[in-house]
């Protein structure tokens, strides 16, 4: 239970691909620049020990040759050029890290809004089947890897690699045999970063692991805090947090301990390398040995070993093993970037919901006994049902809902509804009663299209469901749900949601409706009050009566409360039943509620058990009837 | 504050002091290389017409060797140390805030909310574990490194040493003034951020309302602005911080090509023997890390500038006293199940306007039925909750038992009065162990006969794996009157002499609530019985049902002599016959 994130599956092929195209896409002149920049600028490091050997064998003649006075000048030129590249890559370098500031930062930004306007039109069933815990770490964890990766480590290798190659080419031009050996010194850093830096790697997703268990049991025993008191459960909660807390630290260790010794391992390495370089150098010049280079066949580089040239050789492995363990330090930073990009673009690729839906709502306005479209808003509304032949149909917005024989299911092979046959006519109140997972919910859930039905029909005024726009049908439905949801904003923002464009007067008379009006204006800042953390400083029941306000003010024709009273004790509830019965005035509802007296006075109550219909009826035949409603009502039953 | 979290450190002492003593070795060894470098080169480079001596390449390339393992050794160690009193640290830490929440009281964990705790033992514990490791190794390393190879440089170049001493002060105030304007950048946009990100949070646990309501086009503007917001400030203090880089170029090429000039210059004009290339090149390694170091501690220190809110934070925990607990010579017995109230007043923090119990008088017998009822906020919850002293009375005396309750021992006391409370938790692991919370050592016969009495063996068995059937982390699994009955459950196997039932048969139908309460009556006759309960039916057969209003004790008496004499009691009576009874 506490494994809040499954195992990280393997990063898909061509992810890398994908960021670099999608970062390239995003800034193509600018990501060019920043890459031009690091290039050139990559080089240009690499440069310094040429110079310096040049510099040095021109000293080195100098002396006892005329000395500052004869060579002064050659010196003084050597130094203006390599001052010149300096100043170049300085300018490139400053150019490139201000750029990449603005690319990471603005390609980061793109990457939220397509994750987050991708999101917004996922269907209903990805939320209902992903954890939220796992969708959240999208935007956390994974975008923060990502953002080291494309910041950071991407640059960092590019220059790196760069470096890498340059001086793998000088090194090709000095001595092909000297450049063997550190070839062979590279070959065991490789593989000291596989075995060390893979070692860290399982750890740390082994640590992973245990971070995710010890914050699930941390949630679990805060969450429950006041229990463990009642039942001085303290010291057992304190030894099972010690064993967590402590596999915890166990990871953590074996983990850090790995990539803490990689640096000084890579390191030392390269120091091993350039005593067998110097070693081996000696003996070659010891021993006139031929060289062979690029350089020797262009008769550049002299045929033989010489002191010159095994000194910037040297030079260069130094600088060649610095450069090999920056790659190898930022593989592991690149490889955990890959991964949280997989799993991002995983949710850029999830199937948006798809709407087939081409009748709309529209304003409408009764012309001549006609009913047409108009532009401004007026009380009425119609769906605009264009046809085939290119007529267009207006059928007033009335309420009229009819499910027929209606089967459907989440998950293949368990069905939920079967053969459900609801009529509900414009202005009645339809209340779904029986135990959980009866179907009740369900049945509010494809009314809006949040599922599809598999087998049967619903109507609405009419029109089969499936040809209105999704929008314009759930424009038409106010929900009030159970486990209200309420946004960060003031409580008049919050009643707003409904209608955007409502006045703060309608605001109020919503809430004066639902019957929020009067502990709204108790509160610190009345109407003006913020809420966060879902309403955190709002008691259950008062939310409740937020989100009633709020559907109150879409003033749709169509509402359905799905428990939307349940946490408001009786006696307010028999205050918002008058503000209740003043909303459901007029429109269809449907009613979902363990609280008989809330159901009582409904048109039609539909028993459901195990998805099919058992009763329906008014409330009198329904006791008359002796069924489970009857018992239900006597209170024989459970129903929550 | 740095007393009080070092206080975590324990037995990680030895680490935490041997990751800085090796990094100290480790340090000292990577100066001293380029030193032996400089005379494997000068071995090599031996100039005009000298012969090579390969035996000093040897000698030198040996030594090298030697210094470089005996480096790699420290390094090495330094690292594993780090990493264990880093490790060790945090779940030290993580242990003490843990350990110090479980001996808060209610109006302790109420003055921090849920979350803020969850955070502070995760997200806080990690930054100051970060910064805890940044300290024992990088922030030692870093000076360390500035001064001994700023010595070195004196020792191997002589005058040419004043260059490097002569970069140290301007860079560090430039890298200062970045760090400045950029950690209260920084600072700003992290908030920003985290407010971005519980939007998301909000939008994925709100995706219903916003898809009946159709305002995705709304929350995608809502989430632009505010991603955009992020952005531009995060940039800015990225560009800031991008600054870092080219000064450190700079002063490093500005080091590197002075070296090289007036090296070259004094070898030549001033014949200075000591200068060769080999010392040159050794001196600009040095140069490079002198550099490094600057910035590494630049970094380093902004780090721990941005963790102190952290630190802070996990501070406030550890400073907090526990506002409850027990006396010294408590008293470890509870005598029987009678409960006094005397003149009690209560309110929940000392700057409450309103008491939320005021004159509070009551007597109770041990083994009465107590009815209590009332409207929301009429305090009934906060009446009981004084009895198992959860809250202390602010005024005024509750006795159990006949003797203050501030006399107990809390654990004695707690086990004698035992509480189902309103906002109940099942906790993760099968429904045994979830009922062997009110008594460890209760055997299967016992934990069967209580869930016999809150009518849950029934249900229980009906499950496929029965008693060992797996909970979900809340309880997810069981239906709400199911939960219920197994905390009730649980509560009974304390034997406790006095219970409290909080609104805990809410979501029970009428019929199973009645076998509730008459298996009470039945079973456990002796012991004193407090009910919570929105519905009259509930409380209808108490010996005594109080009515709450307000805060204060609105009538006490039998449903008889309450229905149609008590306005509030008749009231909730009529609406709940005439509208039909709560299911």
């Amino acid at each position: 239970m506490y494994n809040k994130r499954q195992k990280r599956p393997a990063a898909k092929k061509g992810v890398l691909g994908r960021v670099l195209k999608s970062l390239f896409c995003a800034y193509p002149k600018t990501t060019t620049f920043a890459l031009f920049c690091i290039t050139v600028n990559a080089v240009i490091s690499s440069l310094p020990s040429i110079f310096m050997e040049r510099v040095f064998t021109v000293v080195g003649t100098a002396i006892g040759n005329g000395g500052w006075a004869a060579y002064g000048g050659e010196i003084v030129r050597y130094m203006l050029i390599l001052i010149g590249l300096y100043a170049v890559s300085l300018v490139l370098g400053a150019i490139d890290k201000q750029m990449m500031a603005v690319i990471t930062q603005g390609y980061l930004k793109k990457l939220r809004l397509t994750m987050f306007n991708g999101m917004q039109d996922l269907p209903i069933k990805y939320f209902d089947t992903n954890k939220n815990g796992d969708i959240m770490s999208y935007y956390t964890n994974d975008v923060d890897t990502l953002r080291q990766m494309v910041s950071q480590s991407l640059p960092q290798l590019l220059t790196s690699s760069i470096m890498v190659l340059t001086l793998f080419f000088i090194m090709l031009w000095y001595s092909f045999w000297l450049t063997l050996v550190v070839l062979g010194g590279v070959a065991v850093i490789v593989f000291v970063t596989k075995i060390v830096g893979g070692g860290a790697g399982k750890y740390f997703v082994a640590m992973q692991v245990a971070v995710g268990r010890l914050e699930g049991y941390i949630e679990e025993m805060m969450n429950g805090q006041k229990v463990v008191k009642v039942f001085c459960h303290e010291d057992a909660a304190k030894a099972d947090f010690d064993k967590v807390n402590e596999a915890l630290y166990d990871q953590s260790n074996r983990a850090n301990r790995y990539a803490n010794m990689l640096m000084p391992i890579l390191g030392n390495i390269g120091h091993v390398l350039y005593v067998l370089v110097a070693i081996l150098g000696g003996v070659f010049i010891l021993n006139n040995v031929m060289n062979a280079s690029i350089g020797t066949f262009a008769g550049a580089v002299a045929a033989t070993f010489n002191i010159a040239l095994v000194v910037a050789f040297l030079q260069m492995t130094r600088q060649f093993c610095n450069n090999i363990n920056q790659v190898s330090n930022q593989v592991n930073a690149v490889v955990m970037g890959i991964a949280g990009a997989d799993r991002i673009f995983r949710l850029i690729d999830e199937q948006p919901e798809v709407d087939g839906g081409y009748v709309t709502l529209v304003n409408a306005k009764e012309v001549d006994g006609v009913l047409t479209e108009c532009e401004e808003r007026t009380d009425e509304w119609a769906w605009k049902h264009p046809h085939g032949d290119g007529t267009v149909t207006y059928t007033r917005l009335c309420g009229d809902v009819v499910l027929t024989e209606v089967d459907f299911e989440y998950e293949e092979g368990k069905p939920v509804l079967r053969d459900v046959s609801i009529y509900a006519e414009p202005g009645q109140k339809v209340a779904l009663v029986g135990a959980t997972g009866a179907g009740k919910t369900t049945i509010t859930n494809l009314l809006n299209r949040f599922y599809d039905i598999a087998d049967g029909k619903v109507r609405y005024d009419g029109i089969n469901i499936n040809k209105i726009k999704k929008s314009d049908l759930r424009r038409s439905l106010g929900i009030v749900l159970q486990d209200t949801n309420l946004f960060t904003g003031t409580v008049m923002d919050n009643i707003r949601y409904g209608k955007l464009d409502a006045t703060d007067e309608e605001c109020i008379a919503a809430a004066k409706l639902a019957g929020a009006d009067d502990f709204i204006t108790r509160l610190p800042d009345g109407y003006n009050t913020m809420l966060s953390g879902n309403g955190a400083n709002l008691s259950q029941g008062q939310r409740q009566l937020v989100s009633i306000a709020r559907a109150a003010v879409a003033d749709p024709p169509v509402m359905i409360l799905d428990e939307a009273t349940s946490s408001i004790d009786t006696r307010t509830e028999a205050i918002v039943s008058r503000g209740m019965d003043a909303l459901m005035q007029g429109r269809t509802v449907f009613v979902i509620a363990h609280r008989l007296s809330t159901i009582k006075n409904s048109d039609v109550i539909i028993v459901l058990d195990h998805g099919r219909i058992i009763e329906r009826g008014s409330h009198e035949k329904l006791l008359a009837q002796k069924g489970q409603y009857y018992s239900l009502y006597t209170g024989a039953f459970e129903m929550e | 504050m740095i007393k009080k979290l070092a206080r975590s450190i324990r037995e990680y002492k030895t680490a935490s002091i041997l990751t800085p003593i090796f990094v100290t070795f480790e340090v000292i060894l990577e100066c001293l290389i380029p030193f032996v470098i400089a005379k494997l080169v000068a071995a090599i480079d031996v100039g005009d017409g000298a012969a090579i001596e390969l035996k000093n390449i040897i000698m030198y390339g040996g030594i090298l060797l030697a210094m470089s393992f005996v480096s790699l050794v420290c390094g090495a160690l330094s690292g594993a140390f780090c990493a264990k009193a880093s490790s060790g640290y945090a779940k030290n830490l993580r242990k003490d805030i843990f350990y110090k929440i479980q001996d808060f009281s209610f109006e302790n964990i109420d003055k921090f909310s849920t979350p803020s705790l969850v955070t502070r033992m995760t997200t806080d514990v990690n930054n100051v574990q970060f910064s805890f490791m940044m300290i024992i190794r990088i922030a030692v390393r870093c000076p360390l490194m500035l001064i001994f190879s700023l010595v070195m440089t004196f020792v191997m170049g002589g005058s040419l040493g004043w260059i490097f001493l002569g970069v140290i002060p301007p860079l560090s105030l430039l890298l200062y003034l970045i760090m400045k304007r950029a950690i209260p950048l920084y600072h700003r946009v992290f908030k920003k951020y985290d407010n971005l990100n519980e939007s998301v949070q909000e939008n994925i646990r709100g995706i219903r309302v916003v898809k009946s309501y159709v305002r995705e086009d709304y929350e995608k503007k809502k989430f632009d602005r505010a991603a955009t917001d992020v952005q531009v400030d995060f940039t800015k203090a990225e560009r800031i911080l991008a600054w870092n880089n080219p000064l450190m170029q700079f002063f490093f090429y500005g080091v590197l090509s002075s070296v090289l000039f007036v090296g070259s210059y004094l070898i030549l004009s001033v014949g200075e023997p000591t200068y060769s290339v080999a010392t040159v090149s050794q001196l600009i390694v040095y140069g490079m890390q002198i550099l490094m170091s600057l910035m590494m501690l630049s970094m380093v220190f902004a780090m721990i500038v941005m963790s102190v809110e952290s630190a802070r934070r996990v501070c406030e925990i550890l400073d907090e006293k526990s506002t409850l607990t027990s006396p010294d010579n408590a008293v470890k017995e509870v005598a029987d199940g009678s409960v006094d109230f005397e003149g009690v007043n209560f309110k929940y923090s000392k700057n409450a306007e309103r008491n939320a119990l005021e004159g509070v008088d009551l007597h109770i017998k041990s083994g009465e039925t107590i009815g209590i009822i009332g409207g929301t906020g009429s305090s009934k919850t906060s009446l009981v909750n004084l009895i198992s002293r959860l809250y202390d009375a602010t005024e005024g005396v509750v006795k159990v038992g006949g003797r203050d309750v501030k006399e107990y021992d809390l654990t004695a006391l707690r086990d004698a009065v035992s509480v189902v409370l309103q906002k109940n938790e099942l906790f993760s692991g099968t429904i045994k162990e979830n009922l062997r919370w009110g008594d460890p050592d209760a055997t299967d016969e016992e934990l069967v006969e209580a869930c016999k009495l809150a009518q849950a063996d029934e249900f229980i068995r009906s499950f496929p794996d029965g008693y060992d059937t797996h909970i979900e982390q809340g309880g997810a699994n069981v239906s709400g009157g199911q939960k219920q009955r197994l905390c009730i459950a649980r509560a009974l196997l304390k034997k406790p002499k006095i219970l409290i039932l909080d609104d805990s048969t809410s979501a029970v139908d009428t019929r199973t609530d009645a076998l509730i309460r008459k298996a009470f009556r039945e079973f456990i006759p002796e012991t004193t019985k407090f009910i919570i309960a929105q519905r009259t039916s509930s409380v209808e057969d108490a010996d005594r049902i109080i009515v709450m209003d307000g805060g204060r004790i609105n009538a006490v008496g039998t449903h008889e002599q309450l229905l149609g004499k008590n306005d509030i009691y008749t009231e909730v009576y009529t609406t709940q016959n005439k509208g039909g009874d709560n299911v």
